[in-house]
């Protein structure tokens, strides 16, 4: 194995290896250790924001999966967000309460179910992308949210309705709380470990998908899908594995974000929730995992930290949403000036930037 | 059966407005093969921009001026962030049209504030009786705005030199280039035709209520429209508009005794419902070309 340039590789296995030089095993496994340090070192309304990024991470690498990898333009993350937050907030459920619940507050079973019953719902959904392609695919996804916020403000008895919502799943291992202060840990702390941990699951996952005989084929479909169906590919399988795995990994997101946060409602599974995700897979750096989790973390840790800063500096922003200009506002315009830029500059995103970084150490001193 | 008639015109006018909506959408994507998701941004813009007009100049100069001031703004928007991604892929363009169209829209939103701002139109809520039909008359003043509108527009893209080159330009890019067409003055003058439709849109979908920042959601039907008329038909944003506007309050009448679990509302996503079930049997749409696929 060679470390260093030029890589040459020097069988099949070791180019196409989970980690293929000796320096991404060593810098994964230091920022594994980062990350269960963390919580040691950070206080806790950032492990908050740190916790929301995590979840939201393993949204990002699932629309990555089917945006970034296979190509298939989709603005329903939002829809598929929702399908597994609800799945999950309704079999975790309090049974007596006036929403519907099941009482089952396991996370070892509402979190798979989340994640089951979206891939169910993207596997319903992969007929219109079997048959539409590029921008067709994009607005029939973006109907799929309108069609769902619909849906969900009107079943009041699941989602509690528009402004008033319901509790999110409570997170429970076979009685060990994750949502309530410990001994050791406290509630943030607990919540910023379960997310990160299951980050580094559904990453590794995400990056073995990838690499494989299934990512392939994704990553034929996206760059010329009729070529991709002549050597071979079976397009309406993959594409409906493609929803299939990107709608499994929202589920689950879906759930744990407001497993976080706590709190949901309907009104949050909006067409700019799509657009955050798309937001931080094209700023993270479409077709890659590594750039997903970086776009879900400065989208939903660092930008709302800096803003929150903002106030201070630029005393004519105020702090409240009754204020104009708010946070909030810069915020949503801060998302949607970084996709432009990003995509003007840096289409490559965040990981483009490193690894133009990463070569120009690599070839110093010398600029080739 | 009164019932029904009167929904119908309804759907028609409130359809006029959609296809307005949806002509802009389709000019842009025959010049530039994008769809412009800023569109909704520009028609808040226009609405907004008309409710400041029109108290000094009156709702029939206020219209106009805020379209004009609509394509300004939509050919500055074309210039800086859509020309220098020429030749990228379609859906790189549409993303960044949506990153404009999230921004541009919370500073329109600053603009409207918390009060309640209006176009101050002549026509309000009133009513007309016509052939024994209860009629509003915002309904025909934009199912009348909209006839002549799209005369207009047909007309420039037949007759005029300028619309030829636009048509040439959505023909084949390349070969209008060569033949001495401006290829970037037609991208220009498509995206300003667009922001101007979408304006005149936002200002007639404001009669008879208020701006504000739910305005844009009626923007968003103009995206199934155009998927049900085709995306680079102009005759089928206009009768995909009608369409949609016709079976949106036809439902409104009937949705009253449909069993309570569906929903009260069930009409404002009927556009949305239509268009996925026209897509499963026609994926190019009513009027679309079917694309011409090589390897």
């Amino acid at each position: 194995m060679s470390v260093g340039r030029p890589l040459l590789h020097t069988s099949y296995a070791a180019d196409m290896a989970m980690f293929n030089t000796l320096t991404k095993k060593v810098a994964f496994g230091a920022l594994v250790l980062v990350g269960l340090i963390t919580p040691l070192l950070v206080p806790d309304r950032l492990l908050h924001l740190l916790a929301l990024g995590c979840a939201a991470a393993i949204g990002a690498i699932g629309l990555n999966l089917v945006t970034g990898y296979a190509g298939q333009v989709s603005l329903g993350h939002a829809f598929f967000l929702a399908v597994g937050a609800y799945t999950a907030a309704a079999l975790a459920g309090d049974p007596a309460s006036r929403l519907i619940g099941f009482g089952v507050e396991n996370i070892l079973v509402w979190l798979p179910a989340a994640g089951l019953v979206a891939a169910l719902a993207g596997v319903l959904v992969a007929p219109l992308a079997v048959r539409l392609r590029g921008l067709y695919l994009a607005i029939v996804t973006l109907g799929l949210v309108v069609v769902a916020e619909y849906v969900l403000t009107e079943w009041r008895s699941l989602t509690g309705g528009r402004d008033i919502g319901r509790r999110a799943a409570t997170a429970d291992l076979f009685g060990y709380r994750f949502d309530e202060p410990g001994a050791l840990l406290t509630q943030d702390q607990k919540l910023y470990l379960l997310t990160f941990v299951l980050l580094v699951v559904f990453g590794l996952a995400g990056r073995n998908i990838a690499r494989s005989r299934v990512g392939r084929a994704f990553s034929a479909i996206r760059d010329r899908d009729i070529a991709a169906g002549v050597i071979g590919v079976n397009l309406a399988r993959y594409k409906t594995t493609a929803f299939a795995l990107s709608s499994f990994y929202a589920g689950c997101a879906g759930a744990l974000i407001y497993t976080v946060a706590g709190h949901f409602g309907p009104e949050q599974f909006t067409l700019l929730l799509s657009v955050q995700y798309i937001a931080m897979v094209l700023i993270g750096g479409a077709g890659t995992i590594s750039g997903s989790i970086m776009g879900a973390l400065l989208l939903m840790t660092v930008l709302p930290e800096l803003t929150r800063w903002l106030p201070a500096l630029l005393p004519f922003i105020g702090a409240f949403p009754t204020d104009r200009p708010n946070v909030f506002q810069v915020e949503t315009i801060l998302y949607g000036a970084l996709v432009i830029l990003f995509l003007i500059f840096e289409p490559r995103g965040l990981f483009g930037i490193w690894v133009r970084i990463r070569n120009y150490w690599k070839a110093w001193p010398f600029s080739y | 059966m009164r019932a029904l008639l009167e929904a119908m015109v309804r759907g028609l006018g409130v359809g006029s407005v959609y296809a307005l909506l949806a002509l802009g959408f389709v000019i842009i994507y025959k010049a530039t093969q994008v769809i412009s998701f800023a569109q909704p941004a520009f028609m808040l813009a226009g609405a907004v921009l008309v409710t400041y007009l029109v108290g000094p100049a009156g709702f029939w100069v206020a219209v106009p001026l805020a379209a004009l001031g609509t394509a300004v703004l939509a050919l500055g928007v074309e210039r800086v962030v859509v020309r220098p991604m020429v030749g990228k892929p379609a859906f790189v363009v549409a993303i960044i049209t949506l990153g404009v169209d999230v921004a541009l829209r919370v500073v329109v939103n600053g603009f409207i504030g918390t009060d309640v701002r209006q176009v101050r139109d002549p026509w309000g809520l009133e009513t007309v009786t016509l052939a024994g039909l209860q009629v509003e008359q915002r309904h025909i003043a934009m199912l009348v705005t909209a006839t002549a509108l799209v005369a207009a527009l047909f007309a420039f893209f037949r007759y005029t030199r300028m619309g030829l080159a636009m048509r040439a330009a959505s023909y084949d890019q390349e070969a209008a280039l060569a033949q001495g067409v401006s290829v970037g003055a037609v991208f220009a003058l498509s995206w300003a035709l667009a922001g101007g439709l979408a304006a005149v849109a936002g200002t007639f979908a404001a009669v008879g209520s208020s701006v504000d920042g739910s305005l844009w959601l009626i923007a968003l039907i103009a995206l199934p429209v155009i998927i049900l008329g085709g995306l680079d038909s102009l005759p089928g944003a206009v009768v995909g508009g009608l369409m949609v506007g016709l079976v949106q309050e036809v439902t409104a009448i009937y949705q009253e005794d449909w069993p309570s679990w569906f929903g009260g509302n069930f009409s404002v996503v009927t556009p949305y419902v239509l268009m996925m079930l026209v897509l499963l049997f026609r994926p190019y749409g009513l009027f679309g070309t079917r694309e011409v696929e090589r390897v």
